[in-house]
This record gives C-alpha cells, structure tokens and sequence, in this order.
C-alpha cells in the first residue's frame, strides 16, 4: 500500500515538473532550485511532514524532500544550539546525501568515460 | 574604386575562381544518414583515436586538409592561404591543425556560416590578386559543441523539438585562379540580424532573418531572377528554420519553395532522431563538399547559390540573458564562368 | 527603437507559430510513471532500513545515500541519460537526478584534469542546488531564531 502511494506522490511532482519543463521556459536547473527551495520553505512552515506521513518515499526522494530535510536539520539545531544552529543544522542535515554526491561523483569520473550519444 | 561591387553587400567575380577538389571526414552518425555515399571517410568512433574530443576534431580538420590536397595532387607548399576556423572557444580545431600544416593562415569565426565565410573570402583573395591557391576548411564536433555550449554528455534531459544535432566532421574545399570550374562567380556577405530570439534550443529562429536579409540583398544586388538557379541551399536552417524563412522571404515577395533545400535537414534522417536536423559548421561543410559539388560536377545542377548561416552567440552571452544575433554568407556557384 | 521594438514583436510571433509542441501528455505520463518507480525504489530501501530497527532520521539519510550511489553508478555506465531522454523531470526531480547532474559534468570534465576539471566542474549544475538549499534553511533558521 505504501508503495502505491509513494508511487503517486512522487511521480505527481515529477508531473509537475514536467509540465513546468514544457510550458515555461524553466531549465532544468531553475526548476531543481525552484523545488528544493520550495521545499525548504514548505518544511519550515511545517506543511511538508504531512505530505511526507502520505507519501513516504514519494516525498522525501524527490528534490523537494531534500529541501525539507535541510529545514529540519535548521529547526532541529536552533532549538538545541540556538543561535549557531542557524549555520549548521541545514547543511549538516543534508550531509549524507551532500558527502555521498561528492565522492561517489569523484570515484565515478575516474572509473567511467562519457559516452557519445546516439 | 571598388569596380568589382554589386550594390551594398555583393561582389562579382572579374576572374571566377574553380574549385579545384573537396574532401569531408565525418562521423559515424553522419555515416548512417542518408548521404553516407558521397563522404570521404566515415570514422566509427568519433573519438578518432584521441584523448579528448577537441584532439579528436582537431585531427578531422587536419585529415581533411590533407585528403583535399591529395585529390588535387597538391603539396602543402603550392597553398598560397588557408582559411579555417570551427565552433570552439578561441577556434582550436582550425588554429592546432594548422600548427602542422606549416601555411600562411587566416582563422575565422563565423560560427556555422564558417564554410561560405571562407569560401568568399578565398574567392577574393584570388580575384584580387593576392593568391593562386586557396584552401579553406572548418570542422565541428557533437560532444565538442555540447560540453561548450550545452549539456555534459552523460547529462539526463530532454531536447526540446526546436533542437538540432551538431555535425560531427570536417570539409575542405581547393580554389584556384585557373581551372575548369565549377566556379564562384559572385558572394553576398551578410550583416548581423538579431530580432531578439533567446532561445538556445532553437538556431533556426535565430538565424532565420540573417538567411532571409541575405537571400533578398543577394538578389537586389545581382539583379538575378530565382528562375535562374536550380537549387538555393542553406547550410542549417533545419525544419524549423525553413518553415520561418520561407514565411519571411514569401513575405517580401521571394517564393523559393520549389527550389530550395537545406543541409541540416539533408544530412539526417528522422529514424535518427535529431529532431528538428543538423547543425554545426561542418553541416554545410560536409554536404557541400561531399554532396552538393558532385551534383554540380555530374551535371545535377548549373548554378546553385548556396549559403550558410551562423548564430553568433556564446555560452556567456546567453547566461547573460542577451538574444542570438545570426548572420548568413551566400556564394553563387556556376559551372559556366 | 519603437520600429525594432514591433518588428521584433511581429518576427516572435512568427518564430512561435512554426514552433513544434512538445507532446505533453506523453512527457507528463513518462515522467509521472519512472518518477514513481524511484520513488518506489527508495520507499523499498526505507522500508528494509526501518525493519532493521534503524531509527527513522538514520534511516531516511540512509536511503538518500543509497539512492545517490544508484544514480551516480546509473550515469557512470551510461544509462542515465537514455532513461532522461523518456523521463524527462521523472529522473531529473528525484535525488538520483541530483547524483547525475554532479557525476555527469565530473565524468565529461576529466579531460582537463583532476583538480580543475573534475573537482571544480562537478557542480556546474548541482551548485545552485546546494546555495538555495542550504541558504534558504539559514534564512528559516534566523526567522525560526527570531521567533522562538
């Protein structure tokens, strides 16, 4: 059952997108730091978690679930740091995701060469 | 005193220069289309044996140049200039080929309107005076093309409809002062035209009004009737391109439909999926070089007006959110002088 | 200027009318279907994470990391992009598409090296991501400090 769910979630905000894709003319890019910020603000206002309780995977996977995962971190850290936490909770927060980007990135490059497309 | 003038952008040859041979070198995607008959060589890896792509294009300009002078049985020496240039920063293809090549060298950017940049102006070297033996070549590569301007390779997106596929080869054309033709007997240099298109992703709407401010000068200037010519063709103005410049030209009263094809839209077939055709400075230079000459030489056609556009635009430029300024070269080619 | 203005005005809406369109319902079936089997992937990961007992933030950064390594390994050998050519947002969105928008520039750039090529282009797509993100959590940070 969840798995039905997370699959109507997440691919209704990929939908979404992808309407955004076709009908502006918002690259890619904008649109994943349209996502992730949006994210980050829906998770700060609190609104997130309750698409998270009914999408699960649905809709911490896509790129507004890692927004929410940095606003959380923040709110986690203000509260326990104060005011330092304002700093450090997001990126911490989004470390693991951040840190396996970055190195699986660099370990790939060596091992694997781009490929002409067809 | 500048007799050989025709109006405000044409001249006219006094002594036509021949094109003495051509050669094109392309890769395996342009291979598999449909005028894989009338190319030199065919590569099966566009890596070409090289490190890198850019080393790779370098050495389709390099090779091309060299098969052009074998067919004319030429030696490097008997070349008075060279002209070159490719779509890189800073046109590496054309000026690392020519660190081998040991020729008087004269590197151009005209973006894909490279090819008929060059041709006019070896033309009027030779009319002028000034050479007996010109070579000029240009060069494009696909992945060269998309890490400058686009997308890494292995990047996951989509390419919009309006998107073409740049041409990955390398053409090379021989003018000489003497021989038997076919020859150019006239050159229409275009002006920069930007009506505001910012659309990366879509070159034809580009460059349609550079193609179209240039059809129409090239007639006012030479008083030639379109019935005059058998074929007019552009270099990459791909099926969106096309339908805008027949608009435009049907618009002023130019309806060349019947006799006009572009090389972009040759040199791919739809199985191929590059959407809406080719593009690349080796697009009009291949099919030129390999296609379009033998179909004068066998007697296809007689006099052909041939032009090819450029959109002149840099990765930065359109970061900065600045519109694509196009520009369009024609050369009439006659088998009579 | 006001001429320009109006002939450029004219020459867009000419521009537009030989426009292809894009055929959308297809691209927002494809992107909606494979962006829903990712996310089902990583439903399946948390999932067998949270069975082993694993408290559920662990978990979550757990996935997240497996799902990165997924799409980096997915552009590494090259499938990526044949799937993007399909799925359009559905491989952009997820955070597989955030693992390939770093691995791709990485892998494309290593021609100029390992320092200025691989190491500085990595983020020539993924870097914005990563500023609006973090920057947007500082700024909910300060007002969450502010009103607490």
């Amino acid at each position: 059952m969840d798995y039905l769910k997370a699959f109507i979630v997440g691919g209704l905000i990929c939908a979404v997108a992808q309407i955004l894709i076709d009908k502006t003319k918002l690259t890619p890019a904008r649109i994943l730091v349209l996502y992730v910020t949006l994210g980050s603000i829906l998770g700060g206002l609190g609104i997130y978690k309750s698409l998270i309780e009914l999408g699960g995977a649905g809709a911490t996977i896509p790129l507004l679930g890692f927004g929410n995962t940095l606003a959380q971190g923040v709110i986690k850290a203000v509260n326990k740091d104060g005011f330092i936490g304002i700093f450090t909770g997001g990126l911490s927060a989004g470390a693991g995701g951040i840190g396996a980007a970055i190195f699986f990135g660099y370990l790939f490059s060596i091992i694997f060469n781009p490929k002409t497309k067809k | 005193m500048a007799v050989k003038k025709l109006g405000k952008q044409t001249v006219k040859f006094s002594n036509p220069p021949s094109i003495e041979s051509s050669a094109t070198i392309v890769g395996p995607k342009e291979g598999n289309g449909p005028l894989k008959d009338f190319f030199d060589i065919i590569l099966t890896d566009d890596t070409y044996g090289e490190k890198s792509w850019e080393k790779a294009e370098s050495k389709m300009f390099q090779d091309a140049v060299d098969l052009a002078l074998k067919k004319a049985n030429f030696n490097i020496n008997q070349i008075d200039y060279m002209l070159g240039g490719d779509l890189l920063n800073q046109i590496i293809s054309a000026n690392f080929a020519a660190r081998q090549l040991n020729v008087p060298h004269f590197g151009l950017y005209g973006a894909c309107s490279t090819m008929t940049e060059g041709l006019t102006l070896g033309a009027m070297l030779i009319d002028g005076g000034f050479a007996d033996n010109i070579i000029t070549a240009t060069s494009s590569h696909f992945s060269t093309a998309e890490r400058q301007y686009r997308y890494p390779l292995e990047q996951g997106i989509q390419r919009p409809f309006t998107s073409q596929w740049t041409v990955t080869g390398a053409g090379a054309t021989i003018l000489t002062s003497y021989g038997n033709g076919p020859y150019i007997t006239h050159a229409t240099t275009g002006k920069v035209i930007d009506l505001g298109m910012k659309d990366a992703n879509n070159m034809g709407a580009a460059m349609a009004p550079a193609a179209a401010d240039t059809i129409i000068n090239h007639f006012k200037d030479t008083g030639f009737t379109i019935e005059e010519y058998d074929l007019i063709m552009t270099g990459d103005m791909a099926r969106v391109g096309k339908d805008i410049l027949l608009e435009l030209l049907y618009k002023e009263g130019f309806d060349i439909e019947s006799k006009y094809k572009d090389c972009g839209i040759e040199i791919f077939d739809e199985s191929q999926d590059v959407h809406s055709g080719g593009s690349g400075a080796a697009c009009s230079a291949v099919v030129f070089n390999g296609w379009l000459l033998t179909q004068i030489l066998n007697g296809v056609y007689n006099k052909v007006l041939f032009m090819a556009t450029g959109a002149l635009l840099s990765p930065t430029s359109s970061q900065q959110g600045e519109s694509i300024p196009g520009i369009a070269h024609a050369v009439t080619i006659s088998r009579q002088k | 200027m006001e001429k320009d203005i109006k002939k450029q005005q004219t020459y867009k809406e000419i521009a537009q009318k030989h426009e292809p369109k894009p055929s959308l319902s297809k691209n927002i079936f494809w992107a909606f279907i494979i962006g829903g089997l990712i996310c089902d992937v990583g439903q399946l990961f948390l999932n067998f994470f949270l069975s082993k007992n694993i408290e559920i933030q662990d978990a979550s950064t757990l996935t997240t990391i497996i799902m990165v390594f997924l799409g980096a390994f997915l552009t590494g050998i090259g499938i990526y992009d044949d799937i993007g050519r399909i799925a359009g947002a559905g491989t952009i969105v997820p955070v597989t598409g955030f693992a390939n928008s770093i691995v791709a520039p990485a892998m494309e750039f290593k021609r100029e090296g390992l320092v200025f090529g691989v190491a500085a282009k990595m983020f020539i797509i993924a870097g914005p991501v990563i500023v609006y993100g973090v920057s947007s959590s500082i700024i909910i940070g300060i007002i969450y400090f502010l009103l607490k």
